[in-house]
This record gives structure tokens, C-alpha cells and sequence, in this order.
């Protein structure tokens, strides 16, 4: 396929105002430390040769997770139609890692950036199948409810997504 | 803050209610819904499959409601199956006292048990259609909504204005003020920024600390008993993974059979309900989730269990899941052949962002007991019962720009067009009556609540027979302070309005008198000669419309003479009315027997190969529109396929070649700028996608049309003339005539935008033909 999917997820995020690296695989870990916040947590990343950097507390407790300004997680996939990412809900706690810290840093395999939603929910039928749960998250938390369009209410008012690339 | 209205309210008082909400609430209202229906509008423009999109989700709509009874068995068993519960509420009270005992269940299992049990909402107007909150703080249950709009009116006891967008009639400067007196803070709240940063803490604690987490469910899938949520704050995911316990709470009109069919509508509802992509979390949980719940009393213990295989969905934790699903009259929403459609509608707010009339006063005035906005007239008849819907019903002029804005093409204004008749027909009778007696149409044979306007409305084909035979002394008399007087108080006809004045040679008669059919075949001929032009072969017949033939003739002759002029032969037979009138005021049976008249009068024309052509766009939207409810289908078509605007006609002349020069064309004509020229469509005109011939032909002609953005004059018929919603009308009218203040020539296609501009603009307005045409 000659069509850019990765390109075109670049720039969806950037559209939304969401910060986006592209970083080999061996990189991947300095790269992650060098862009979370203190105190950050996280979950254990699946991509081969990445691991979680010292400075991101994986396992946290409720009170980390509670303090934490950032989190890691991993995204299952990437939709690069809208810039979204799929967070998996695992009993490592993606899902609330990915939610109460203002600052999400999600990362994702480059191969795993699937080119429109039709994609996403080729994907998505396995997961369902196995009675999973994902949440499609783009973009910062919204809301204009208070008169004006504020980030970060109860979702992440921040998100970075690092692209794996894994050759 | 706004009360729930209630029923049988007198005109005065309807009046006042709608006077008192453009003033408070119809700012900030028209501030928000005007920006997500121009932000919809333009997203459905820039989305290339949009049409696939919205064909593709009705029909899984369709087919879903279709199947209903069997997907409750399906759901069932899948969320029994991942170890869920799943519960048929068949009503309010039903649905309530479960949540209830889930709740005090919960709670007593606690540790602690001096602090009452409590549950964090994620915003659902479900539960809000069954007053959940009320009935879990009456059984001692404390309830936090954690939407901020939602929170907003729990703090102000206010109730939602919107299905979307709920504090939408409320300003940051209210809620701003609202909040100081409250919650008494070191600091006045200011900015957006502020408040949202206070609500966030504010509401964060709640979540931690509440017992059970509530959510309704934007859809649900039965195959794998997955259940979507659409949120762009974050908070519905908050609500149901944090506590052990959820508890979602949905229509079951919300089944979809698979996971597929989540698609379309995922891609659609954000571009529907505020012109976004896609809304910020689309959460799909099949529940009990994998995710660990989140103790934050033990602070210090693991989110997860030590055991937890950190990759793999891992042992399931300690989570109970209940889905509620709510009958409430749906069941039987869908065996009632006119209501069923509604329970297609996904709750994405476009119809209430597209509707003028719902931009200027919102939802606490068009709106029934939960739902707002025309769609809301389907829901409050199906859950809450027709008073519910009677009390805003009348709000939906059909304008029908809402048609075009839902995503599952649902016929909005058609449920309300039922609903006024269903209402029509039980209320209560009328006191004696002379003006309109002998009025009741014969097929509307059970008219006891017709009230006595609406009969004079739904008539007008009559009134105007009346009028043009007794010209000018009806026309006199008409602008007398008695009749006024008179005509207010028994039809409810707003003395400020202007009324039409009726002209004493109708556009038939007219005709007939410069020689009928064969002079105008003679005329068309000379014409074609003269132009040199092949014949154009086409024969027109123009419907001559209650307002062309009685009142604005210049329009009808103005037509006659370009059709000729470009070679086309005219016929206008006295037609019978369109039945457009009556189904305004939801009179189906007259416009059923008009309908039938109508196309009987027009068939041998129309086997003979001639084109109906139209001038009002109103009676051009009925042909093509709700026609296909009141004819046998192979009638409806040919009619649809064999009616015409007329300047989309006049287009489509020239178009074939036909030469311009023979109309009245502007002198710039031959320039690149053309003639600057303000031009106002028409409702209906625009949702058939017929602005854009007219405004091609005005340039043909040398002119540079602007088109008006506001979509609706607000008169839209009768509905500006009638008494209580005259204010209501004016507002919508002013901001058409604000953006053609300035314009020098200012055309309208319809009759009723005509009068409404003359009426604000103080100056004459008429119809692009009358521009275009030459004079004899
Ligand atoms: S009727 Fe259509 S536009 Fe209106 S809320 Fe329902 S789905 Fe949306």
C-alpha cells in the first residue's frame, strides 16, 4: 500500500491538538521518560525491546494512580481517519491509567495504525468476540457546558501518542 | 430558571411563556444550537459517504426494531452469560425501585455504614424520563450528576433544555454566579476554566467515593451484550469502572443486533449532535469490565490484584453489572405505524439545532416533560402521553429544515403532523363558534377538539375564495378595529400582523381573459419564432396555489409570461388546494381527500406529457413530500416526477438550450460581477435542495445572489399569524432581516417569506420570477 496511514494519523492528531512522535523501537523507553510528567504511572507495554521507563510506577496503587500527572498505557490500535487510539480495558488497569492522569501518553505499534474506522472495527469484531471492552479515545477531554471550551474535565486535558515503529 | 410547562395553557399565557424565554434563556440558546447546526451542516457537506452513512443506519434501525423481541432475548443471554444481570423495566416505577434495591444492596455490604449509600450518573435523559434521581434520594440514596451540564441544573434545581447540550440556556456568567452563591468559594468563580477546574474536584471526589456507578447506554449490542457510551468529558467512563458496581439504564429501543452495526452510528452521532469527527471517548464496555475497581480508601493497595496477568484480560474482579432496559410505552410505540420511527432516533439533538423556533426559545418551551425539539413531540406521546406533547406540538411550523440534519432521516415533521391530528381529534369541544361554522371540512367528521384557528387555517382555500369574490370591501374590512378585534379573540389572529389583501381578479380569471389556453399556445409560438429557437416541445400547466391565485397574482403572471416567453404554452385551471393548509394544522383526513382531488384534477395532464409547474414551495414540498403518505404510491411518483419549481424549471430551460435574452435579465449581465441581489429560499424549498437552481438562474440573468444562512423566516404559514407565537415569529424574522438589511433588491420565494421580510425590511419583496420575467 503506498497510502501513508501512519502520515495521515500524524496529522489527524495534530488537529486535535494531541502531540505525536514517531520512535524506533529501541529508542522507545528513553523517549517515554524523557516525555512523561512526574509522577507518572503506567502499565506493562507488549511491544518487543519497549519497556516501561524507572521513572513510571507500573502496578500503581489507588493513592499513585490518584497522584499520578501522568500515564503510559499501550493502545491496541490506532485509527488514522480520526486520530484515535483504542485502549483495551485489561486487569492491569489501562483503562483508568489511561483516564485519571491529566497527561495520557499513549503508545502504539506503527503496524497497528489502521487506516479508517471500517479498520478499526475489523479489529474491533475479535475483541467484542472474546467479550472484551475498548474505549476509542480521541483527542483531550472536552466540554463547553461552563460557557466556553475547557480541556481536561474528567478525562486527560493532555495526550501524547508515540508511534513504535517496529522494523 | 424554567418550570415545566403545564397543560392547556390559554394563548395569553402560552404567549407570555414564550415572551418571558426569548428574553431569559433564548440568547444563550440561539448562541449554542446556532453553532452546532451551521458545525453539522458543514461536516455532513465534507463527508463524502454521509448519505451511505445515514441510508446504512436507518435501515439497521429498522431492522432492529423490527426484531426487537428477539434481541431482548439475545442481549439477555449474552450479559447473563459474561455474568451481568439484565432487567425489562416496563415503566418509571418499575425501573426505579430496581435500581433502588441494587443500590441499598450494595451499600450494605459496606464497612462503613454511616454515610448514606451514593451513586455517580453519567448524563442520561433515560433516567431522566423516569426521574431517577428523585425517586434513589427519596429512598435516602445521595445522587451526583457528573456531566457538567447535568451537575449544573442538579445545583440550580433546573431541569435540561436540550438533549445534548442540557445547561445550554444558561450563560457562564449565571452558572458563574450561580456557583459563588452556592458553594462560597475563597475566590469568585470567573472564567469557564474556573468552574470546570472546581467541578472536576468537586466531582472527582464523588466518583472515588460513591458506592455504584450509573450510566444510560448510547447503543447495545444483544450479540455480545456491549454497550456503547458517547462522551466527550470522560465522565461516563469515570462513572462505570470506578465503582464495583454498574448500572446502565436504556430505551430498549438502543438494541442493535452486532457489533457491525455500531459502526455508522459511531461515525455519524458526533457529526450529528455537535459537528465533531468523532466525540472525544466512544467507550465500549461489555461488562463486568477486565478493569480493576478502584478502592480509594486503601490507598495504599494495588489497583490491581497481584495476581493480575498485566497483558491478558486477566480474573475477572469483583464487579457487578446490571442492564436495565426500559419499556415505557416503547413496545408499544413500535405497533403504532405513525410513532415507530421515533424509536429509530439515536438522541444526537440535530433536529433541535436545525429548528429556528427551538434556536430562539429552547427547550423549556418546546419540549414536553423530558424530551425537546421536534422529535420530541414523538417521544412525549410515546412515553409521557399526548397531553405532554400537546403542550409544544404547535412549536413544529414543518418547516422541515430538521429533515435534513437527523442522521437516521427520520420524518420529524410528518410524527408531528399525526400528533396534532391524534390531538386534534380527542380534545375538548369547542365552544359555540359562528365565524368558523361551516368551516369543518367534511372529512375531518370528528372534530370536537378541532380548535376554531386551526379550522380557519386548515381552510384557507375557503376564507380566500371569500375574500377575492368580496374584494375590496373584504380587503376594508379586513383592517377594521372590529374584525381585528374580532379575528383575535375568536381565531387567535395577531392584530399586528398584516394580512393579505386579496385581489378582486384571480390569477385564473385573469388568464381566461387574455384568451386561455390557445392565446398563451399563440404567444409561446411567437416567441419561439422570434428567438429563432427550436420548439421546446414542452407544455406547462401552472398550479395556481391559494396566495398566487387570490392575493400575490403578479407572481402567477410573471410566470405565465416567461414560460412563454421561452417558448412553453401555459394552461391555468382552476386546481383544487394542495392540502398543504390543513396538514398544517394537522388535518390528515382533509388533506387526504385534497390530495386524491388534486392529482385526479391533474392526471390527464400529466398521462398528456405536460409539466406541473409550481410557484409556492410549500405546495411544491407537498407534492414530493408527505404526498407519499396520502397516495397510492405509482400516483405519488408520477406526480413527484412531473412537478416543478418554477425557476428550477425556468433553469432547466435554459439549461436545454433555450436563450436567455428572452427574459428580463440585469444589465450586468455580461459581466463577471453581476447585479448584487439578496435572495431568501424557503424551508421546505431548501430541504428538497432546490435553492441552488434559482440562485444558478439569477446568475444566468447577470445577478449576484447572496442566500440568507438563517434558514426559516419564523412565519412559516399560518404560524406567525396566530397570537401566541406572533413574538416568537418576530425573532426568528429579525434575524433573516438583519442579514438583508443592508441589500438593495431583496427576493423570496415563498409567499409567507415574502410578507414576513416586506413586513420587517418595510419594503417590497417579491419573487425571483417577477424579476426575471419580461414585460409584455
Ligand atoms: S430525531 Fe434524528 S436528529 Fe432528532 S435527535 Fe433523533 S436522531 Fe437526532
Amino acid at each position: 500500500m503506498t497510502i501513508d496511514t501512519v502520515g495521515r494519523f500524524e496529522r489527524a492528531l495534530e488537529s486535535l491538538e494531541v502531540g505525536i512522535e514517531r520512535v524506533p523501537a529501541a529508542d522507545a523507553t528513553e523517549r517515554i521518560a524523557a516525555a512523561i510528567d512526574d509522577p507518572a504511572v503506567g502499565v506493562p507495554l507488549p511491544f518487543d525491546g519497549v519497556s516501561q521507563p524507572d521513572a513510571v510506577t507500573t502496578a500503581p496503587t489507588a493513592g499513585e494512580l490518584e497522584r499520578a500527572r501522568t500515564g503510559v498505557t499501550p493502545a491496541q490500535f490506532g485509527i488514522a481517519e480520526y486520530g484515535t487510539v483504542a485502549i483495551r480495558s485489561t486487569a492491569a488497569g489501562n483503562e483508568p491509567v489511561s483516564l485519571y492522569p491529566d497527561y495520557h501518553v499513549a503508545i502504539v505499534a506503527a503496524s497497528d495504525v489502521v487506516p479508517d474506522l471500517g479498520a478499526g472495527f475489523d479489529r474491533l469484531e475479535k475483541h467484542f468476540a472474546d467479550r472484551e471492552s475498548i474505549v476509542f479515545a480521541t483527542g483531550r477531554s472536552a466540554t463547553a457546558d461552563m460557557g466556553d471550551l475547557v480541556h481536561g474535565v474528567h478525562g486527560p486535558g493532555t495526550v501524547s501518542v508515540m508511534v513504535v515503529e517496529d522494523r | 430558571m424554567a418550570e415545566r410547562a403545564h397543560p392547556a395553557r390559554s394563548r395569553d399565557e402560552t404567549a407570555a411563556q414564550i415572551r418571558h424565554l426569548l428574553e431569559t434563556e433564548g440568547e444563550a440558546v440561539h448562541a449554542h444550537s446556532s453553532t452546532m447546526s451551521a458545525r453539522q451542516a458543514q461536516i455532513y457537506d465534507e463527508t463524502d459517504d454521509i448519505e451511505t452513512l445515514r441510508t446504512d443506519a436507518r435501515a439497521i434501525k429498522e431492522d432492529a426494531i423490527d426484531r426487537l423481541p428477539e434481541l431482548l432475548e439475545t442481549v439477555r443471554e449474552a450479559v447473563e452469560a459474561n455474568g451481568g444481570t439484565v432487567y425489562v423495566a416496563e415503566d418509571a416505577a418499575d425501573a426505579n425501585a430496581y435500581v433502588a434495591d441494587v443500590v441499598d444492596d450494595r451499600a450494605d455490604g459496606r464497612d462503613d455504614v454511616a454515610d448514606a449509600p451514593s451513586v455517580v450518573k453519567s448524563k442520561s435523559m433515560t433516567t431522566e424520563e423516569i426521574d431517577l434521581n428523585e425517586a434513589l434520594e427519596r429512598d435516602g440514596i445521595d445522587v451526583y450528576e457528573t456531566d457538567l451540564g447535568e451537575w449544573v441544573l442538579q445545583v440550580a434545581d433546573d431541569t435540561p433544555s436540550h438533549i445534548v447540550g442540557p445547561a445550554m440556556h444558561l450563560s457562564r456568567e449565571e452558572i458563574a454566579e450561580l456557583f459563588t452563591e452556592r458553594f462560597d468559594p475563597d475566590e469568585e468563580f470567573e472564567t469557564a476554566a474556573q468552574l470546570t477546574e472546581f467541578a472536576r474536584d468537586y466531582l472527582g471526589e464523588r466518583i472515588r467515593e460513591a458506592d455504584v456507578g450509573i450510566t444510560g447506554a448510547n447503543f447495545v449490542v444483544a450479540e455480545t451484550g456491549t454497550m456503547a457510551l458517547v462522551t466527550n468529558e470522560g465522565n461516563a467512563r469515570k462513572c462505570a469502572v470506578t465503582p464495583d458496581t454498574h448500572v446502565a439504564i436504556a430505551g430498549v429501543e438502543k438494541l442493535l443486533p452486532s457489533v457491525r452495526d455500531l459502526e455508522p452510528f459511531v461515525d455519524l452521532i458526533a457529526k450529528s449532535a455537535t459537528g465533531q469527527p468523532i466525540s472525544q471517548y466512544v467507550t465500549m464496555l461489555t461488562p463486568p469490565t477486565a478493569s480493576p475497581t478502584l478502592d480509594f480508601a486503601a490507598p495504599d493497595a494495588p489497583i490491581a490484584g497481584t495476581d493480575a496477568d498485566a497483558l491478558s484480560a486477566g480474573t475477572e474482579p469483583d464487579r457487578e453489572f446490571h442492564l436495565v432496559l426500559l419499556d415505557n410505552g416503547r413496545l408499544d410505540m413500535r405497533e403504532d405505524d405513525q410513532l415507530r420511527e421515533t424509536l429509530y432516533c439515536v438522541r444526537c439533538g440535530a433536529c433541535s439545532n436545525s429548528c429556528v423556533n427551538f434556536q430562539s426559545v429552547g427547550g423549556h418551551a418546546f419540549g414536553g416533560e423530558t424530551y425537546s425539539g421536534g422529535i420530541a413531540t414523538g417521544w412525549e406521546a410515546g412515553v409521557h402521553g399526548q397531553d405532554s406533547a400537546a403542550e409544544f406540538n404547535d412549536l413544529c411550523t414543518g418547516c422541515s429544515q430538521c429533515v435534513n440534519a437527523c442522521p437516521v432521516k427520520i420524518d420529524i415533521p410528518w410524527i408531528n403532523t399525526v400528533v396534532k391530528d391524534r390531538i386534534n381529534r380527542e380534545g375538548d369541544a369547542e365552544s359555540y363558534d359562528f365565524l368558523v361554522d361551516g368551516l369543518t371540512p367534511d372529512a375531518e367528521t370528528d372534530t370536537s377538539g378541532l380548535d376554531s384557528g386551526k379550522r380557519f387555517f386548515g381552510n384557507i382555500s375557503t376564507v380566500a375564495k371569500l375574500g377575492s369574490a368580496t374584494a375590496p370591501v373584504s380587503n376594508w374590512l379586513a383592517e377594521t378595529g372590529l374584525v381585528r378585534t374580532l379575528l383575535e379573540s375568536t381565531l387567535g389572529i395577531d392584530r399586528r400582523r398584516d394580512l393579505p389583501t386579496f385581489q378582486r381578479e384571480s390569477l385564473v380569471d385573469w388568464f381566461e381573459a387574455q384568451g386561455g389556453v390557445a392565446a398563451s399556445r399563440r404567444r409561446a409560438e411567437r416567441a419561439a419564432s422570434h428567438a429563432n429557437a427550436a420548439d421546446v416541445g414542452r407544455e406547462a400547466v401552472l398550479y395556481p396555489d391559494v396566495y398566487t391565485n387570490y392575493v400575490d397574482t403578479d407572481r402567477g403572471k410573471a410566470a405565465v409570461r416567461t414560460l412563454e416567453a421561452l417558448g412553453v404554452p401555459v394552461s391555468v385551471p382552476d386546481l383544487p388546494e394542495s392540502g398543504r393548509a390543513p396538514l398544517s394544522q394537522g388535518m390528515i383526513a382533509t388533506a387526504d381527500r385534497q390530495a386524491s382531488r388534486l392529482y385526479g384534477a391533474v392526471a390527464e395532464d400529466l398521462d398528456a406529457g405536460r409539466d406541473l409547474v409550481v410557484i409556492e414551495p410549500s405546495d411544491l414540498a407537498a407534492f414530493h413530500r408527505e404526498y407519499e403518505r396520502l397516495l397510492p404510491t405509482r400516483s405519488f411518483e408520477r406526480l413527484r416526477d412531473n412537478s416543478y419549481e418554477v425557476c428550477h424549471y425556468v433553469y432547466g430551460l435554459l439549461e436545454n438550450g433555450t436563450d436567455a435574452d428572452a427574459l428580463a435579465t440585469a444589465d450586468g449581465g455580461t459581466d463577471d460581477q453581476g447585479e448584487p441581489i439578496a435572495y431568501h429560499s424557503h424551508c421546505q424549498q431548501r430541504t428538497l435542495g432546490l435553492e441552488a437552481p434559482t440562485t444558478a438562474l439569477l446568475e444566468r440573468c447577470g445577478y449576484a445572489p447572496r442566500t440568507s444562512s438563517v434558514e426559516c423566516c419564523g412565519m412559516a404559514g399560518s404560524f406567525g399569524y396566530k397570537q401566541e407565537y406572533y413574538e416568537l415569529s418576530m425573532d426568528v424574522g429579525n434575524r433573516l432581516a438583519q442579514e438583508f438589511e443592508s441589500a438593495e433588491t431583496v427576493v423570496a420565494s415563498g409567499t409567507s417569506c415574502g410578507d414576513q421580510l416586506e413586513t420587517l425590511l418595510e419594503r417590497d419583496v417579491s419573487h425571483p420570477i417577477e424579476l426575471l420575467a419580461p414585460d409584455r
